[in-house]
């Protein structure tokens, strides 16, 4: 599914210098971590999420300090966009001194306050569900983020029924960027998500905008209804992967990759307001070169004290025959 | 005397009447049915919306139990037959264990798995299995059974109290069966987390065995037979909590040791307990532990096939007698 980008006339209002930064924060936050992994500074696995930075950062004030958090493997935005932690998360990452989880969970599993990642397709909607359960009618809610390779994940859909069942009150945030690792969505998802959601009675709202304040205005009073009713909804945004999978590992055309960028937020919010998006842009570019430098310097993530419910290890007692 | 099965029920009703942030969800667990062997009776017209009967899902349950747990709350999940604990791996394994500890600090996940389990009652090869075997060795996970002389309610306080997610097998033979009962020849204390049941009034003895809960009462059969047909004194040790394997009392001075594991042979619990204990046993052993499990075969369901399988009081004996004579 391929949006062509609006006129760059068309962001209105523009959006604001905080938003600016923490779309660009992001950007060049994971820039830098593709770079760091070429360099071998970094180990494992990353996935970046390039082109898809506008979504956690349109959502971030329509979520409260109450709500639940989840995300996924593509995480590292909708931590930032939520967290002003940028100094944690990299040293997670990179299993450095000060790291957000003790270098125990690295770029997929961070759990800190109220935002929690796991590494597993579809296993955090029945979390997100049971936290929902907790939640339902404080007001506050469970957010998760999935993708659409995920609602291949029964989990998905057991999750989906039993929020529906009991009213409660779960936003998912399906971030449908066409293509799950290396597969096309047509090749992996029959039908479509809304019919999905459809079935369970849930609430499903299509967004196609990359324009923070025009998505936000659209999602508020559903938002508000997951809260008040409560009830769960499905917010799907159409969106763009413009980056690789995780590193080195887009198996897509020239020719595809090409029309994902085109619809890059980034082009469109570049040339909407050249000046102001040049001189952010370069602030958090250097922000996150002295970021990175500083955690690059830090010594190894000290390994976290065994957990008191550990088994102690049996003594040898036998006697000498 | 009191019915396992009722005493469980009534450590659930003291439980959530003590706790008011204890759920209990669970296929059919609701009134009037109470739950597909009764053991959550009343509950749900007592403690209202905290009893749930959920969706057939048993891994989204064993989520949304866990996702309480982290909220703060604490979550009693049943899983109506054991064999379908299964489709909860993931969430089990992957998620509510972990949790406790890859996140870099202690993260307290107080949820109990509740597991009616085992065989002897012809459900056929997928609602009879003993599959604790599966859930070994899994970081942050502990496994618990019902026996027929732990105190349920205790129980629950202690897998609660442990922070991290706790299986909880039932043998569903054993609902029927009496709490604290035994015939005249044995009785039983308490050592710690492990039941010590005796012959009264007996030297050392014979063997040393050690099972589970759900397999007590054909061990004492066993033993019984044993005794009296065949002069062989047996002390039995039953540990409430399976892994991590408990301290077992006074095998310091066994003669034989044999552990006892309604689980199929392979990778099983009594192969964990006996990799716990040769080390701490080395030097006095005159033998090697033996090990009596399932066979390694599916259930059948026709009753005289199905006893072939399982661990019986006859292959128990049969067991002893080969290791000591």
């Amino acid at each position: 599914m391929i949006v062509t980008a609006a006129s760059p006339q068309s962001l209105r209002p523009p959006p604001s210098d905080r938003d600016l930064r923490s779309l660009l924060l992001i950007r060049h936050f994971e820039l830098a971590l593709l770079r760091l992994f070429e360099q071998g500074a970094v180990s494992g696995t990353t996935h970046t999420c390039l082109g898809q930075e506008y979504i956690p950062v349109a959502l971030a004030p329509l979520l409260l300090d109450d709500d639940f958090v989840f995300s996924n493997h593509r995480g590292h935005g909708h931590f930032l966009a939520r967290h002003a932690e940028p100094y944690g998360l990299l040293a997670e990452i990179m299993g450095r001194e000060g790291a957000l989880c003790g270098g125990v969970g690295g770029s997929q599993h961070v759990y800190h306050r109220r935002f929690l990642s796991t590494g597993v397709q579809g296993e955090s909607l029945p979390v997100a569900t049971g936290v929902a359960l907790k939640l339902a009618g404080s007001g506050a809610l469970a957010c998760a983020y999935v993708g659409d390779g995920t609602w291949g994940e029964g989990a998905v859909y057991e999750a989906l029924n039993m929020a529906a069942l009991w009213r409660l009150p779960l936003l998912v945030v399906v971030e449908h960027n066409g293509i799950a690792q290396s597969t096309p969505t047509p090749a992996q998802l029959a039908g479509t998500i809304g019919a999905r959601a459809a079935a369970f009675g849930v609430r499903h709202h299509r967004v196609t905008s990359t324009d923070v304040e025009e998505i936000r205005s659209e999602l508020a009073p559903l938002v508000a209804a997951v809260r008040s009713e409560p009830s769960p909804l499905v917010a799907e945004f159409v969106t763009h992967r413009i980056g690789p999978h995780s590193k080195g590992d887009d198996t897509r055309s020239p020719e595809e990759i090409d029309r994902a960028r085109r619809s890059d937020w980034h082009t469109r919010y570049a040339a909407a307001d050249p000046e102001r998006f040049a001189r952010l842009d370069r602030e958090q570019q250097e922000f996150v070169d002295r970021l990175v430098a500083e955690i690059a310097a830090r010594p190894p993530a000290t390994p976290p004290a065994p957990s008191a419910s550990a088994p102690a290890p049996e003594p040898a007692t036998g006697r000498r025959p | 005397m009191t019915r396992v099965s009722e005493h469980l029920n009534q450590a659930l009703h003291d439980l959530m009447e003590s706790d008011p942030a204890v759920h209990l969800l669970g296929e059919d667990v609701s009134d009037p049915y109470g739950g597909a062997f009764k053991i959550t009776k009343g509950l749900s017209d007592r403690f209202g919306s905290r009893v749930r009967s959920t969706p057939l899902s048993e891994g989204a349950l064993a989520g949304v139990g866990a996702g309480l747990a982290l909220a703060g709350d604490k979550a009693v999940v049943e899983i109506m037959f054991s064999d379908f604990v299964a489709l909860a791996f993931d969430q089990i394994a992957n998620f509510a264990a972990k949790s406790t500890a890859m996140y870099g600090r202690p993260v307290p996940v107080p949820l109990i798995v509740r597991c009616p389990t085992g065989g002897n009652r012809g459900y056929g090869p997928t609602h009879s299995q003993s599959l604790q075997k599966h859930f070994i060795g899994v970081p942050g996970l502990s496994l618990f059974e019902m026996t027929p002389f732990h105190d349920a309610g205790g129980l629950f306080a202690r897998m609660f109290a442990l922070g991290r997610p706790c299986l909880f097998f039932e043998d569903k033979v054993l609902y029927t069966r009496h709490m604290y009962r035994l015939d005249d020849l044995f009785r039983f204390e308490l050592a710690g987390d492990v039941a010590r049941v005796v012959l009264d009034g007996a030297a050392e003895p014979d063997c040393t065995l050690v099972t589970h809960g759900g397999l007590v009462h054909r061990t004492l059969d066993a033993m019984r037979t044993l005794l009296l047909e065949d002069e062989l004194v047996c002390e039995l040790l039953v540990p409430a909590q399976l892994y991590p394997v408990p301290r077992l009392p006074g095998l310091e001075d066994a003669r034989h040791v044999c552990v006892i594991d309604d689980g199929g042979e392979g990778g099983s619990w009594s192969s964990e307990v006996a990799r716990v204990l040769y080390p701490r046993l080395w030097g006095g052993l005159r033998r090697p532990i033996t090990l009596v499990n399932s066979a390694d075969a599916v259930i059948p369901a026709a009753p005289h096939l199905e006893r072939g399988v399982l661990v019986q009081a006859d292959r128990i004996r049969a067991a002893v007698l080969e290791a000591v004579s």
